[in-house]
């Protein structure tokens, strides 16, 4: 890069500059391969069908076209009905937002009854919860199966919303403990013996500083929810399905000439949300990735 | 207002009726979610273990009948090529994307422009969810339209890439698309492990002469130890749940071909109406990732304790 003649790392600086060409050209390599599977999916969902069967899967396409995305929103067949996948786009959506809301208020205020107002077995209780991160989900299907719908919700996006803020908390709770721990505790302190109570000291001196664990819980709970699949596909049926399940139905039960460029389409509106919440907060969720991946 | 409740934890003061809620309220909002943890996490633990107990089929009976369901299930060939397929995917799964997630962490580590976009490309997979980004793969790895197709198209007439048809060798596209989706979050955690190292010591060895390879295999690499245990553990305990990527990709197929334990679980609780052995088979699964988590969380939790950020 900055290589002066004069220096005598001339002889080194050959090398040097060889290595670069490998480096680049490895880093190059992956990339490509990285944004291959996404590449695809944009080029295949803008072309005609006769051109996706000729033509190969990483050329142009010769002749935009935005119908197969105006299908998929529309009319594409999800089982039966085929009224497009836009019901289960807004399904998702209701049950993201709400079970991001409700998911993250609960965690920060377990965060901060975790950090501020320890007791006796507090880091017990955390213990526990934290373990709830990790269990594989097939552990809890079948009594959650049947508890939705001794309750009446299986099969609604309340169910479902119940389901995601049930098994976000431990998350949620884990990244408003670890970032509160470091939170002064004489600001706590000092307003306790101004005589602010539990609620005005978590409102007026925590919450305002708690911007950047907000954004992170909130991407990581948005990104966990909306991509969930297992839950939506064993709690719910039809019409109440979420964005995922409905996806993988549009892909698989197809007849005939499958519409690739439908399909492609399909699963482009599906990663959108989380697409662009991941080009718009992405340093945040790389922080929500590694804080779930406990160190910290 | 009075002072009384300035101390939270001290001892027992003047008990005014506010005073005391006031000093049970944060265990009060604490409350509901240790509840929900206890119901839902450890008593479904304890209600999904007794099912397995139980001669439960389409339905959940109460009659106990020892291990029978967990014999059942070991009795299933499909059981048995579920077991082959985790340790064939989990290692290959593992070992790869601990390697890859390696380089292309040393990689980034050596100055390198436009680092921010190429970080986000290697990180993107795991933003979007298999079921997106499975059909891709699955149409890539189609012998008739994707990779084979494009190879053919340029010439190369005799490339024969049919691996997801192919029963012994569907479970390999199941490893290559598991690896592309996790190898960004290997790399984003050696790239932080990378950028914590005392750069002293680097300088020091290369005044030395030592030359970089061998700085990096004998200086750099030891000291990351500690993140290859993490990502070692997280990434062991993602291969155990892996479920989106079979379902997009091959559906267990060819045949049951690329079961893994979670799909065998799902087909034979929802779809064959065998509550019992569904449960029996979770109950193993559950056990598996314990057996990895538990120590790790333990080790970690403590850890930080020890180093004062407790």
């Amino acid at each position: 890069m900055e290589q002066t003649w004069e220096t005598p790392q001339m002889a080194q600086g050959t090398s040097f500059a060889w290595s670069r060409v490998v480096i680049y050209g490895l880093l190059g390599f992956f990339a490509l391969i990285y944004l291959l599977p996404l590449v695809v999916m944009v080029l295949t969902s803008f072309k005609h069908l006769p051109e996706i069967y000729a033509g190969n899967m990483i050329a142009l396409p010769k002749d935009w076209t935005i119908e197969p995305w105006v299908d998929a929103w529309q009319t594409a067949c999800v089982g039966l009905s085929c009224n497009g996948i836009k019901g289960y786009f807004w399904n998702s959506a209701k049950m993201t937002v709400l079970a991001v809301v409700i998911s993250t208020v609960l965690g920060l205020l377990n965060g901060y009854v975790l950090t501020k107002w320890k007791f006796k077995g507090a880091n017990v209780l955390f213990g526990l919860m934290l373990f709830g991160c990790f269990i594989p989900f097939q552990i809890v299907l079948i009594p959650m199966a049947t508890l939705l719908g001794k309750m009446g919700i299986a099969s609604s996006t309340t169910g479902l919303v119940f389901v995601h803020v049930v098994y976000g908390i431990c998350f949620t709770t884990l990244y408003a403990r670890n970032y509160y721990v470091a939170f002064p505790d004489e600001l706590v302190k000092a307003a306790m013996i101004d005589g602010a109570r539990f609620f005005s000291i978590f409102w007026r001196i925590l919450l305002p500083n708690s911007g950047p664990i907000i954004i992170v819980t909130v991407i990581w709970q948005f990104t966990n929810i909306w991509n969930d699949f297992l839950f939506g596909a064993s709690f719910s049926t039809g019409e109440s399905a979420p964005m995922t399940v409905a996806l993988n139905n549009v892909v698989n039960t197809s007849t005939g000439e499958r519409p690739y460029n439908v399909h492609m389409a399909a699963a482009m509106i599906a990663a959108l949300p989380t697409l662009l919440v991941y080009i718009f907060g992405g340093r945040y969720f790389v922080r929500g990735l590694m804080a779930g991946s406990v160190k910290g | 207002m009075a002072t009384t409740y300035a101390e939270p934890l001290g001892p027992h003061a003047a008990p005014h009726v506010s005073t005391r809620l006031q000093r049970l309220l944060p265990k009060l909002v604490l409350a509901p979610s240790v509840a929900i943890t206890l119901v839902f996490v450890y008593g479904f633990i304890l209600w999904t273990t007794y099912l397995s107990f139980t001669k439960s089929r389409g339905y959940a009976v109460h009659e106990l009948v020892g291990w029978l369901q967990y014999e059942r299930v070991w009795a299933q060939p499909r059981w048995s090529v579920a077991l082959h397929n985790l340790a064939i995917f989990g290692i290959l799964y593992i070992v790869i994307c601990l390697f890859l997630g390696l380089l292309l962490a040393i990689l980034l580590d050596q100055r390198i422009r436009q680092e921010g976009t190429l970080r986000a490309i290697f990180l993107y997979p795991m933003a979007i969810s298999f079921i997106v980004t499975g059909t891709a793969w699955k149409w890539m790895l189609n012998p008739g339209l994707g990779l084979e197709k494009l190879a053919h198209d340029w010439g190369y007439t005799n490339f024969h890439f049919d691996w997801i048809v192919n029963e012994d060798m569907a479970i390999y596209t199941l490893v290559i698309a598991g690896v592309w989706q996790a190898t960004g979050f290997v790399m984003a955690m050696f790239l932080a492990g990378l950028r914590g190292i005392d750069q002293d010591i680097i300088k020091a060895a290369s005044i030395d002469g030592a030359r970089m390879l061998r700085i990096y295999w004998r200086i750099i690499i030891p000291q990351l130890r500690p993140v290859f245990l993490s990502a070692l553990v997280i990434l062991a305990h993602l291969a155990i749940k892996s479920y989106d990527l079979v379902v997009a990709l091959t559906g267990g197929g060819p045949g049951y071909a690329t079961d893994l334990p979670s799909t065998f679980m799902y087909a034979h609780t929802f779809t064959r109406n065998q509550l019992g052995m569904g449960a029996a088979s979770a109950v193993m699964m559950l056990l598996t990732v314990a057996a990895i988590m538990v120590p790790f969380l333990y080790s970690e939790v403590r850890h930080s304790r020890a180093t004062g950020r407790d």
